[in-house]
């Protein structure tokens, strides 16, 4: 693995986590309004997957969607300014935090219905089919995902038409307050996979590289027709399921096992051990990222708010 | 021109335009080798292939999903639900997605697909096959909902829907499909969504319908003709966005009007038709304006009591008396 694409995987998840963090301090200040939702501890795997991507391949996800935008590479300070609602926002401020997207980067959004954005992935796939491309679609969702009908009906339609996705569940343990284990009647999500005549894989959601290298080998077999894959990240949200969860069904004990195991802390121990970096490199990344955020706060902080007339714009296509 | 049924008017709509552009295709429940169970697409698993016919699971959630991933990725599906009461399981993938995403997005993506589906009741289906929910799907801002009642608007407004690069419910009266009237043959025409027609001019009365309440409507109105009262008929033709222009310039003449649709009464289009004629045409009010609308009943099976709680010409004939 080259150094510059794993120094470039770190910077990622430095500045999705330090982006987070001072997300979760403008919304105690009231410049983010609705639901917030962190990924902070989830970063390997948005950033290990979408880089096994080729050009063509798109990105769907739910709304635990900051990392996946920052990822794709949407401009962090445009984010940070659809956070804010400001009309220079990812989605002019109509979005928010739970709907960026970036088509441009065939980054079709966060969506906030549980499972709602299955079944739009599956469609993606089947327009990619029908052009007769080589391109698939990462679709990223949660464990708590696995419950609902447009799981099921997706999989199993991508399944009978032998649709390019590679359907990435996200298993941060728990869906809002309830563990898998009071939601799910099998604990491994990845065995929900055979119901769908599709390979499921269990990766270290963690290790990202085992993130990237389990996302390039799902792609490739879909690459060589094999079909929809199924991919289980193993992983761990730090904070709340938002702002403002009591953190009622968890111990701080298992919170501090987790972070053992911290994303950025496995690849920097990896960079440094194998010599592939030194702390002077991934300090001057930590400064540069600390110097993005603040600038896309800046800008975000201030870009006008949406003008009145945009209330009643792109309601249609066609007026 | 040919006479021709409301089914046929539709499946020439899907066929030219299948013709006309690649990236259309079909999808939905039993539409390709069985021919749709309302034989819409009968024919057309042989003449245009599996790939752009495709049968799908029963899925209405992932039917009303797929279609609109594949039209923000640069199809334009068009997705049969076997009927309406099915594509409420749908509701949230339609309503909720479908027709949300492009203002949500800020313009980024566009969603050019069709949904269509049969509803209505009359056919002595039972209470969850028979309804006429359009109203749900039409309360939401950013879809589109289209309900004809002649062969010819049906024709031209599919046309119209499949070229359309917004979403777009298109529901089919079921009862409708054997109506037949004149369509131009060999002629490629378009209906324009969103605009309501008068079907037919009167001077004493003015009789607000859409799809089935339309073709009761007209029955309706050769009667009172019969005894010398002339109505005038306006078609909608479009739930929304809603063209209340034709209603209230010939409210303006009558001063007298009925609303007449196939769904349940209460929150119905006759109660938005009612408030946007007293808003907008408030002083030409010459009695009250009446709405005949299904019975407030979940519908039976039994053919009479079903035929008891649906409109028909002789409920139309009443209420306009009422207010004459």
């Amino acid at each position: 693995m080259d150094k510059e694409m794993l120094l470039d995987w770190y910077r990622q998840m430095v500045l999705i986590r330090r982006f987070e963090q001072r997300s979760s301090e403008l919304y105690q200040q009231g410049k983010i309004g609705g639901f917030l939702h962190l990924y902070i501890g989830q970063e390997a795997v948005a950033v290990g997957a979408i880089a096994a991507r080729q050009e063509g391949d798109h990105v769907i996800t739910a709304y635990r969607d900051h990392g996946h935008a920052l990822s794709v590479g949407s401009d962090t300070g445009r984010v940070m300014a659809e956070l804010m609602g400001k009309a220079t926002g990812v989605s002019k401020g109509k979005g928010g935090s739970m709907h960026l997207a970036d088509v441009e980067r065939r980054y079709w959004g966060g969506y906030a219905v549980v499972g709602g954005h299955l079944p739009l992935a599956t469609g993606i796939a089947l327009a990619e089919q029908y052009k007769g491309t080589d391109n698939a679609v990462l679709c990223f969702f949660g464990d708590g995902a696995t419950n609902i009908g447009y799981f099921h009906e997706s999989l199993n339609l991508s399944g009978v038409w032998d649709l390019p996705v590679v359907w990435i569940c996200e298993n941060n343990q728990y869906g809002m307050g309830t563990t898998i284990e009071r939601a799910s009647a099998v604990p491994r999500m990845v065995d929900k996979a055979c119901a769908y005549g599709m390979e499921g894989k269990q990766v270290n959601g963690m290790d990202i590289i085992d993130v990237y290298e389990a996302t390039r080998e799902a792609l490739q077999k879909i690459r060589d027709g094999q079909g929809p894959q199924f991919l289980e990240m193993l992983t761990y949200r730090y904070e709340g399921h938002s702002m403002g969860d009591p953190l009622r069904y968890r111990t701080k004990d298992e919170v501090e096992k987790w972070r053992e195991d911290d994303p950025i802390g496995i690849l920097e121990r990896h960079l440094l051990q194998e010599d592939i970096a030194d702390e002077v490199e991934l300090e001057e990344i930590d400064s540069a990222v600390e110097q993005e955020v603040e600038e896309a706060v800046e800008f975000a902080e201030e870009s006008p708010l949406p003008q009145p007339e945009a209330l009643f714009e792109d309601i249609y296509v066609e007026a | 021109m040919a006479r021709i049924t409301m089914r046929q008017a539709i499946t020439d709509a899907l066929r030219e335009e299948m013709q006309r552009d690649e990236t259309v295709f079909i999808m939905g429940e039993e539409v390709g080798i069985w021919g749709g169970t309302y034989a819409v697409t009968r024919g057309f698993h042989d003449e245009f292939g599996g790939k752009r016919v495709r049968d799908t699971p029963i899925s209405e959630m992932a039917i009303g999903g797929a279609a609109a991933g594949a039209a923000m990725n640069g199809l334009r599906p068009v997705a049969e639900f076997m009927t309406i009461n099915f594509a409420m399981l749908a509701l949230d993938a339609i309503v909720n997605h479908a027709a949300k995403l492009h203002y949500m997005f800020g313009a980024q993506m566009k969603v050019p697909v069709v949904y269509r589906a049969p509803g209505g009741g009359g056919r002595q289906l039972g209470a969850t096959h028979s309804h006429t929910p359009d109203v749900i799907f039409a309360h939401f801002p950013s879809l589109k909902v289209v309900s004809p009642s002649t062969p010819y608007d049906a024709k031209g407004l599919l046309k119209s829907a499949i070229r359309s690069d917004d979403p777009i419910l298109f529901i089919e009266h079921a009862t409708l499909y054997q109506v037949r009237d004149e369509v131009p043959e060999d002629e490629d025409y378009t209906v324009p969504i969103g605009v309501a027609d008068v079907k037919r001019e009167g001077s004493d009365v003015t009789i607000v319908a859409y799809a089935q309440g339309l073709q009761v409507s007209l029955a309706a109105a050769e009667q009172l003709s019969k005894e010398g009262i002339e109505a005038e008929v306006i078609d909608l033709r479009t739930l929304r966005p809603l063209d209340m222009g034709p209603a209230i310039e010939s409210f303006k003449k009558t001063f007298k009007a009925v609303v007449v649709e196939e769904g349940h009464r209460s929150y119905g289009v006759g109660a938005e038709v009612v408030a946007r004629l007293q808003e907008e045409a408030f002083d030409y009010i010459d009695a009250p304006i009446k709405r005949v609308a299904q019975l407030e009943v979940p519908l039976p099976y039994s053919r009479e009591l079903e035929q008891m709680a649906l409109i028909n010409p002789d409920r139309v004939i009443e209420a306009v008396k009422e207010i004459l």
